[in-house]
Protein backbone atom coordinates (compact mmCIF):
# COMPACT_ATOMS: atom_id res chain seq x y z
CA UNK A 1 0.00 0.00 0.00
CA UNK A 2 2.90 2.46 1.14
CA UNK A 3 4.83 1.46 -1.73
CA UNK A 4 1.93 1.90 -4.38
CA UNK A 5 1.93 5.39 -2.73
CA UNK A 6 5.60 6.37 -3.60
CA UNK A 7 5.32 4.82 -6.65
CA UNK A 8 2.67 7.26 -7.93
CA UNK A 9 4.41 10.00 -5.98
CA UNK A 10 7.56 9.23 -7.67
CA UNK A 11 5.82 9.01 -11.37
CA UNK A 12 3.89 12.59 -11.18
CA UNK A 13 7.28 14.19 -10.18
CA UNK A 14 8.78 12.12 -13.28
CA UNK A 15 6.14 13.26 -15.70
CA UNK A 16 6.50 17.07 -14.41
CA UNK A 17 10.31 16.59 -14.82
CA UNK A 18 10.25 15.12 -18.87
CA UNK A 19 7.28 17.76 -18.88
CA UNK A 20 9.50 20.79 -18.11
CA UNK A 21 12.46 19.36 -20.36
CA UNK A 22 10.25 18.83 -23.24
CA UNK A 23 8.84 22.52 -23.02
CA UNK A 24 11.74 23.78 -23.99
CA UNK A 25 12.96 21.42 -26.73
CA UNK A 26 11.99 24.35 -29.87
CA UNK A 27 11.67 28.04 -29.88
CA UNK A 28 8.77 30.06 -29.69
CA UNK A 29 7.96 33.39 -30.97
CA UNK A 30 6.43 36.16 -28.43
CA UNK A 31 3.52 36.41 -31.15
CA UNK A 32 1.62 34.17 -29.39
CA UNK A 33 2.01 35.80 -25.53
CA UNK A 34 1.34 33.19 -23.20
CA UNK A 35 -1.10 31.44 -25.12
CA UNK A 36 0.34 27.98 -26.40
CA UNK A 37 -0.96 25.38 -25.35
CA UNK A 38 2.27 23.03 -23.49
CA UNK A 39 1.89 19.43 -24.85
CA UNK A 40 5.31 18.00 -23.56
CA UNK A 41 6.70 15.49 -25.81
CA UNK A 42 4.63 13.66 -27.50
CA UNK A 43 5.06 9.74 -29.19
CA UNK A 44 6.48 11.04 -32.70
CA UNK A 45 4.35 8.90 -34.93
CA UNK A 46 1.06 7.56 -33.91
CA UNK A 47 -1.09 6.57 -37.36
CA UNK A 48 -0.46 3.89 -40.51
CA UNK A 49 -0.06 5.75 -43.71
CA UNK A 50 -2.92 4.30 -46.08
CA UNK A 51 -1.30 5.78 -49.15
CA UNK A 52 1.79 6.06 -51.05
CA UNK A 53 3.79 8.12 -53.39
CA UNK A 54 3.11 6.97 -56.95
CA UNK A 55 -0.66 6.82 -55.73
CA UNK A 56 -3.45 9.16 -56.35
CA UNK A 57 -3.95 11.25 -53.45
CA UNK A 58 -7.72 10.96 -52.07
CA UNK A 59 -9.82 13.49 -52.98
CA UNK A 60 -11.31 15.77 -50.54
CA UNK A 61 -13.51 18.78 -49.86
CA UNK A 62 -13.11 21.11 -47.12
CA UNK A 63 -14.12 24.62 -45.81
CA UNK A 64 -12.10 26.75 -45.50
CA UNK A 65 -11.47 29.54 -42.49
CA UNK A 66 -11.13 32.51 -45.59
CA UNK A 67 -14.67 31.30 -46.58
CA UNK A 68 -16.22 28.75 -48.86
CA UNK A 69 -15.10 25.11 -49.38
CA UNK A 70 -11.76 23.80 -51.03
CA UNK A 71 -12.29 20.35 -53.19
CA UNK A 72 -8.25 19.08 -54.19
CA UNK A 73 -9.42 17.74 -57.43
CA UNK A 74 -10.07 21.41 -58.57
CA UNK A 75 -6.43 21.74 -58.85
CA UNK A 76 -5.94 18.83 -61.17
CA UNK A 77 -3.90 19.88 -64.46
CA UNK A 78 -3.58 23.45 -62.89
CA UNK A 79 -1.27 23.59 -59.60
CA UNK A 80 1.01 20.86 -57.79
CA UNK A 81 -0.32 20.55 -54.38
CA UNK A 82 1.29 20.74 -51.07
CA UNK A 83 -0.59 19.49 -48.23
CA UNK A 84 0.52 21.10 -44.74
CA UNK A 85 -1.27 18.27 -41.87
CA UNK A 86 -0.42 20.14 -38.36
CA UNK A 87 -2.13 18.60 -35.29
CA UNK A 88 -3.53 21.59 -34.21
CA UNK A 89 -4.22 25.25 -32.91
CA UNK A 90 -2.55 26.81 -29.82
CA UNK A 91 0.18 24.64 -29.79
CA UNK A 92 3.81 24.35 -29.73
CA UNK A 93 5.87 23.72 -33.42
CA UNK A 94 2.63 24.14 -35.25
CA UNK A 95 1.95 27.99 -34.40
CA UNK A 96 5.76 28.39 -36.20
CA UNK A 97 5.42 26.30 -38.75
CA UNK A 98 2.94 27.83 -40.84
CA UNK A 99 4.23 31.63 -40.43
CA UNK A 100 7.09 29.88 -42.17
CA UNK A 101 5.52 28.93 -45.22
CA UNK A 102 4.06 32.14 -45.10
CA UNK A 103 6.88 34.19 -46.26
CA UNK A 104 8.01 31.34 -48.49
CA UNK A 105 5.04 31.63 -50.99
CA UNK A 106 8.30 32.02 -53.75
CA UNK A 107 9.29 28.74 -53.66
CA UNK A 108 5.45 27.98 -54.23
CA UNK A 109 4.84 30.08 -57.23
CA UNK A 110 8.13 29.23 -58.95
CA UNK A 111 7.32 25.57 -58.71
CA UNK A 112 3.79 26.08 -59.88
CA UNK A 113 2.53 24.74 -56.97
CA UNK A 114 -0.58 26.15 -54.01
CA UNK A 115 -0.33 24.77 -50.61
CA UNK A 116 -3.47 23.82 -48.15
CA UNK A 117 -2.86 24.05 -44.15
CA UNK A 118 -4.90 21.81 -42.73
CA UNK A 119 -5.83 21.21 -39.09
CA UNK A 120 -9.05 19.16 -36.98
CA UNK A 121 -9.40 22.57 -35.22
CA UNK A 122 -12.74 23.97 -36.05
CA UNK A 123 -13.56 27.37 -38.13
CA UNK A 124 -13.61 29.66 -35.27
CA UNK A 125 -10.48 28.36 -33.44
CA UNK A 126 -8.57 28.44 -37.03
CA UNK A 127 -9.79 32.13 -37.29
CA UNK A 128 -8.60 33.29 -33.83
CA UNK A 129 -5.02 31.16 -34.15
CA UNK A 130 -4.37 32.54 -37.94
CA UNK A 131 -5.12 36.06 -37.04
CA UNK A 132 -2.73 35.94 -34.31
CA UNK A 133 0.21 34.11 -36.80
CA UNK A 134 -0.25 37.21 -38.93
CA UNK A 135 -0.53 39.64 -36.04
CA UNK A 136 -4.14 40.70 -36.95
CA UNK A 137 -2.89 43.03 -39.43
CA UNK A 138 -2.92 40.46 -42.23
CA UNK A 139 -3.80 36.84 -43.61
CA UNK A 140 -1.80 34.01 -45.00
CA UNK A 141 -1.73 33.53 -48.60
CA UNK A 142 -2.75 30.16 -48.46
CA UNK A 143 -6.02 28.41 -47.52
CA UNK A 144 -6.49 27.03 -44.28
CA UNK A 145 -8.72 24.15 -44.12
CA UNK A 146 -11.04 22.50 -41.14
CA UNK A 147 -11.15 18.69 -40.81
CA UNK A 148 -13.53 19.24 -37.94
CA UNK A 149 -16.20 17.63 -38.50
CA UNK A 150 -16.99 14.58 -39.02
CA UNK A 151 -13.46 14.45 -37.60
CA UNK A 152 -10.62 14.18 -38.89
CA UNK A 153 -11.95 12.32 -41.76
CA UNK A 154 -9.46 13.46 -44.27
CA UNK A 155 -6.58 12.76 -41.98
CA UNK A 156 -7.67 9.50 -41.47
CA UNK A 157 -8.33 8.91 -45.25
CA UNK A 158 -4.53 9.80 -45.46
CA UNK A 159 -3.99 7.57 -42.37
CA UNK A 160 -2.30 10.62 -40.64
CA UNK A 161 -4.62 10.82 -38.20
CA UNK A 162 -3.36 9.83 -34.16
CA UNK A 163 -5.03 7.73 -31.76
CA UNK A 164 -5.98 11.03 -29.34
CA UNK A 165 -7.80 12.81 -32.70
CA UNK A 166 -4.95 14.89 -33.53
CA UNK A 167 -3.78 14.49 -37.18
CA UNK A 168 0.12 13.91 -37.31
CA UNK A 169 2.47 16.92 -38.53
CA UNK A 170 2.87 15.36 -42.25
CA UNK A 171 3.41 17.25 -45.50
CA UNK A 172 2.08 15.44 -48.84
CA UNK A 173 3.29 16.50 -52.37
CA UNK A 174 0.91 16.19 -55.60
CA UNK A 175 1.47 16.80 -58.58
CA UNK A 176 -0.88 18.14 -60.89
CA UNK A 177 -2.24 14.73 -62.04
CA UNK A 178 -2.84 13.99 -58.70
CA UNK A 179 -0.18 11.54 -57.54
CA UNK A 180 1.63 11.77 -54.73
CA UNK A 181 5.37 12.53 -54.92
CA UNK A 182 6.40 12.88 -51.65
CA UNK A 183 5.25 12.27 -47.89
CA UNK A 184 6.61 13.73 -44.91
CA UNK A 185 4.74 12.13 -41.34
CA UNK A 186 7.29 13.77 -39.11
CA UNK A 187 8.11 13.59 -35.66
CA UNK A 188 5.39 15.64 -34.01
CA UNK A 189 7.80 17.12 -32.02
CA UNK A 190 9.92 18.88 -34.17
CA UNK A 191 9.12 21.07 -37.17
CA UNK A 192 10.30 19.85 -40.86
CA UNK A 193 12.65 21.83 -42.81
CA UNK A 194 12.38 24.05 -45.42
CA UNK A 195 15.07 23.25 -47.92
CA UNK A 196 13.15 19.85 -47.90
CA UNK A 197 10.18 20.89 -48.87
CA UNK A 198 11.99 23.03 -51.57
CA UNK A 199 13.89 20.46 -53.15
CA UNK A 200 10.56 18.33 -53.31
CA UNK A 201 8.76 20.99 -55.08
CA UNK A 202 11.80 21.57 -57.50
CA UNK A 203 11.70 18.14 -58.73
CA UNK A 204 7.98 18.68 -59.86
CA UNK A 205 6.67 19.62 -63.72
CA UNK A 206 6.11 23.04 -63.47
CA UNK B 1 6.25 2.98 9.93
CA UNK B 2 4.17 5.73 8.91
CA UNK B 3 6.43 8.52 11.01
CA UNK B 4 9.27 6.88 8.53
CA UNK B 5 7.63 7.74 5.76
CA UNK B 6 5.85 11.27 6.17
CA UNK B 7 9.31 13.32 5.68
CA UNK B 8 10.06 11.19 1.71
CA UNK B 9 6.12 12.37 1.20
CA UNK B 10 7.01 16.00 1.98
CA UNK B 11 10.34 15.81 -0.30
CA UNK B 12 8.04 14.36 -2.93
CA UNK B 13 5.50 17.14 -2.55
CA UNK B 14 8.22 20.32 -2.04
CA UNK B 15 10.04 18.88 -5.25
CA UNK B 16 6.48 18.47 -7.53
CA UNK B 17 5.37 22.25 -6.31
CA UNK B 18 9.26 23.30 -7.30
CA UNK B 19 8.77 21.54 -10.98
CA UNK B 20 5.27 22.93 -11.25
CA UNK B 21 6.67 26.62 -10.03
CA UNK B 22 9.51 26.46 -11.84
CA UNK B 23 8.01 25.61 -15.24
CA UNK B 24 5.99 28.82 -15.90
CA UNK B 25 8.79 31.15 -15.29
CA UNK B 26 11.39 28.55 -17.16
CA UNK B 27 12.07 30.70 -20.48
CA UNK B 28 12.94 33.78 -18.31
CA UNK B 29 14.91 32.64 -14.81
CA UNK B 30 17.94 31.58 -17.27
CA UNK B 31 18.07 34.62 -19.45
CA UNK B 32 21.32 36.51 -19.56
CA UNK B 33 21.04 38.35 -16.64
CA UNK B 34 22.27 42.36 -16.72
CA UNK B 35 25.55 42.86 -14.63
CA UNK B 36 26.71 39.03 -15.22
CA UNK B 37 28.66 37.52 -18.48
CA UNK B 38 27.07 36.46 -20.79
CA UNK B 39 27.18 32.18 -21.18
CA UNK B 40 29.74 31.19 -23.29
CA UNK B 41 28.95 29.69 -26.98
CA UNK B 42 30.63 29.66 -29.80
CA UNK B 43 30.11 30.32 -33.40
CA UNK B 44 31.53 29.36 -36.75
CA UNK B 45 33.65 32.77 -38.38
CA UNK B 46 31.60 33.55 -41.41
CA UNK B 47 32.91 32.27 -45.01
CA UNK B 48 31.46 35.86 -46.36
CA UNK B 49 34.85 37.90 -46.56
CA UNK B 50 32.40 40.82 -45.94
CA UNK B 51 30.72 39.71 -42.53
CA UNK B 52 34.07 38.23 -41.54
CA UNK B 53 35.67 42.26 -41.82
CA UNK B 54 32.82 43.48 -40.34
CA UNK B 55 33.45 41.69 -37.05
CA UNK B 56 37.15 41.49 -37.69
CA UNK B 57 37.66 37.67 -37.07
CA UNK B 58 39.95 35.44 -39.59
CA UNK B 59 40.25 32.27 -40.99
CA UNK B 60 38.13 28.93 -40.68
CA UNK B 61 36.97 27.76 -36.81
CA UNK B 62 34.80 29.25 -34.07
CA UNK B 63 34.80 32.80 -32.05
CA UNK B 64 32.90 33.74 -29.14
CA UNK B 65 31.16 37.60 -29.15
CA UNK B 66 34.10 38.81 -27.52
CA UNK B 67 36.45 38.13 -30.24
CA UNK B 68 34.56 40.39 -31.95
CA UNK B 69 36.24 43.71 -32.59
CA UNK B 70 33.34 46.19 -31.26
CA UNK B 71 33.15 47.39 -27.79
CA UNK B 72 29.28 46.45 -27.82
CA UNK B 73 27.52 43.32 -29.39
CA UNK B 74 24.16 43.66 -29.74
CA UNK B 75 22.62 40.04 -30.27
CA UNK B 76 19.43 39.30 -32.01
CA UNK B 77 17.39 35.91 -31.14
CA UNK B 78 15.14 35.66 -33.82
CA UNK B 79 13.32 33.05 -36.28
CA UNK B 80 12.55 32.33 -39.92
CA UNK B 81 9.12 30.81 -39.09
CA UNK B 82 8.45 33.95 -36.03
CA UNK B 83 5.94 36.28 -37.47
CA UNK B 84 6.83 39.31 -35.01
CA UNK B 85 10.91 38.58 -36.58
CA UNK B 86 9.26 39.22 -39.35
CA UNK B 87 7.58 41.69 -38.74
CA UNK B 88 10.44 43.18 -37.05
CA UNK B 89 12.77 42.69 -39.60
CA UNK B 90 13.13 46.45 -41.32
CA UNK B 91 13.10 47.85 -38.25
CA UNK B 92 15.95 45.95 -37.02
CA UNK B 93 17.77 46.57 -40.60
CA UNK B 94 17.16 50.38 -40.06
CA UNK B 95 18.79 50.28 -36.50
CA UNK B 96 22.24 48.47 -38.27
CA UNK B 97 21.74 50.97 -40.56
CA UNK B 98 21.25 54.34 -38.62
CA UNK B 99 24.87 52.35 -36.71
CA UNK B 100 26.43 52.18 -40.12
CA UNK B 101 25.84 55.94 -40.61
CA UNK B 102 26.73 56.87 -37.49
CA UNK B 103 30.93 57.59 -37.34
CA UNK B 104 30.90 57.46 -33.52
CA UNK B 105 29.09 54.49 -33.20
CA UNK B 106 30.20 51.94 -36.12
CA UNK B 107 33.26 50.45 -35.65
CA UNK B 108 31.68 50.61 -31.50
CA UNK B 109 28.33 48.72 -31.92
CA UNK B 110 28.39 45.48 -33.96
CA UNK B 111 25.20 43.24 -34.56
CA UNK B 112 24.29 39.97 -35.25
CA UNK B 113 21.68 37.50 -35.13
CA UNK B 114 21.29 34.19 -34.51
CA UNK B 115 18.43 31.87 -36.11
CA UNK B 116 16.98 29.29 -32.86
CA UNK B 117 15.92 26.27 -34.60
CA UNK B 118 16.46 27.19 -37.97
CA UNK B 119 18.61 25.45 -40.53
CA UNK B 120 21.74 27.64 -42.36
CA UNK B 121 19.52 27.69 -45.37
CA UNK B 122 16.35 28.91 -43.17
CA UNK B 123 18.83 31.72 -42.11
CA UNK B 124 19.71 32.28 -45.61
CA UNK B 125 16.40 32.31 -46.58
CA UNK B 126 15.78 35.05 -43.99
CA UNK B 127 18.44 37.19 -44.45
CA UNK B 128 17.80 36.91 -48.56
CA UNK B 129 14.11 37.77 -48.05
CA UNK B 130 14.42 40.84 -45.50
CA UNK B 131 18.15 42.17 -47.04
CA UNK B 132 19.67 41.75 -43.84
CA UNK B 133 23.47 43.02 -43.91
CA UNK B 134 24.70 42.16 -40.55
CA UNK B 135 25.86 38.63 -40.37
CA UNK B 136 23.14 35.78 -39.12
CA UNK B 137 23.63 32.33 -37.90
CA UNK B 138 22.40 29.17 -37.51
CA UNK B 139 21.44 27.18 -34.52
CA UNK B 140 20.14 24.53 -35.80
CA UNK B 141 20.46 22.19 -33.09
CA UNK B 142 19.06 24.40 -30.34
CA UNK B 143 22.47 24.44 -28.80
CA UNK B 144 22.47 28.04 -28.40
CA UNK B 145 19.03 28.14 -27.44
CA UNK B 146 19.69 25.98 -24.39
CA UNK B 147 22.33 27.53 -23.18
CA UNK B 148 21.07 31.27 -23.28
CA UNK B 149 17.89 30.25 -20.93
CA UNK B 150 15.27 29.14 -23.82
CA UNK B 151 14.32 32.45 -24.67
CA UNK B 152 11.32 33.29 -27.21
CA UNK B 153 11.68 35.20 -30.29
CA UNK B 154 12.53 38.13 -31.43
CA UNK B 155 15.14 38.49 -27.82
CA UNK B 156 17.82 41.32 -27.95
CA UNK B 157 21.07 41.33 -25.68
CA UNK B 158 23.29 44.05 -25.38
CA UNK B 159 26.95 43.05 -24.03
CA UNK B 160 29.56 44.80 -23.65
CA UNK B 161 33.05 43.76 -24.58
CA UNK B 162 35.42 45.01 -21.82
CA UNK B 163 39.52 45.50 -22.39
CA UNK B 164 40.29 42.27 -20.91
CA UNK B 165 38.27 40.13 -23.32
CA UNK B 166 35.72 39.89 -20.41
CA UNK B 167 31.95 40.70 -21.42
CA UNK B 168 28.99 41.96 -19.14
CA UNK B 169 24.87 41.73 -20.49
CA UNK B 170 23.95 45.25 -20.00
CA UNK B 171 20.67 44.74 -22.09
CA UNK B 172 18.65 41.51 -22.28
CA UNK B 173 14.81 41.58 -23.02
CA UNK B 174 12.10 39.73 -25.07
CA UNK B 175 10.05 41.61 -27.92
CA UNK B 176 9.84 44.14 -30.43
CA UNK B 177 11.63 47.30 -30.09
CA UNK B 178 9.37 49.74 -30.95
CA UNK B 179 11.42 52.42 -32.12
CA UNK B 180 14.79 52.59 -33.51
CA UNK B 181 16.32 55.47 -32.04
CA UNK B 182 15.19 56.11 -28.76
CA UNK B 183 16.35 51.82 -28.78
CA UNK B 184 19.78 53.07 -29.96
CA UNK B 185 20.16 56.08 -27.28
CA UNK B 186 19.19 53.46 -24.66
CA UNK B 187 21.68 50.99 -25.99
CA UNK B 188 24.63 54.11 -25.65
CA UNK B 189 23.35 55.35 -22.64
CA UNK B 190 23.38 51.45 -20.75
CA UNK B 191 26.83 50.50 -22.50
CA UNK B 192 28.19 54.22 -21.62
CA UNK B 193 29.54 54.25 -24.54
Amino acid sequence: MVSKKYGSIFCVVGLLAIFSWASSAHGRSDAYKENIYPVGKLKPTDSVLKVKVGERAPDFTLPAVQGGKVTLSQYLGKKNVVISFVPAAWTPVCSDQWPGYNIAQDFFDQNDAILLGITVDNIPTLYAWTNQMCLGDETLWFPVLSDFYPHGTVAKKFGVLRSDGVSERALFVIDKKGIIRYIDVHDINKRPRLEDLVRELEKLEK
Amino acid sequence: MKGVHKPLICCAAFAICLLVATHAALAFTNAPAIGESLPPFKLPIPQDARAERYLGLSGPGQFTIAQIEAKVVIIQIFSMYCPVCQKEAFRVNKLYSTIQKRKDLKDKIKMIGIGTGNTPFEVGFFQKKYEVDFPLFSDENLSIHQILGELRTPYFIGVKINRDGSNEVFYSRLGQFRDVNSFLKRIVELSGL
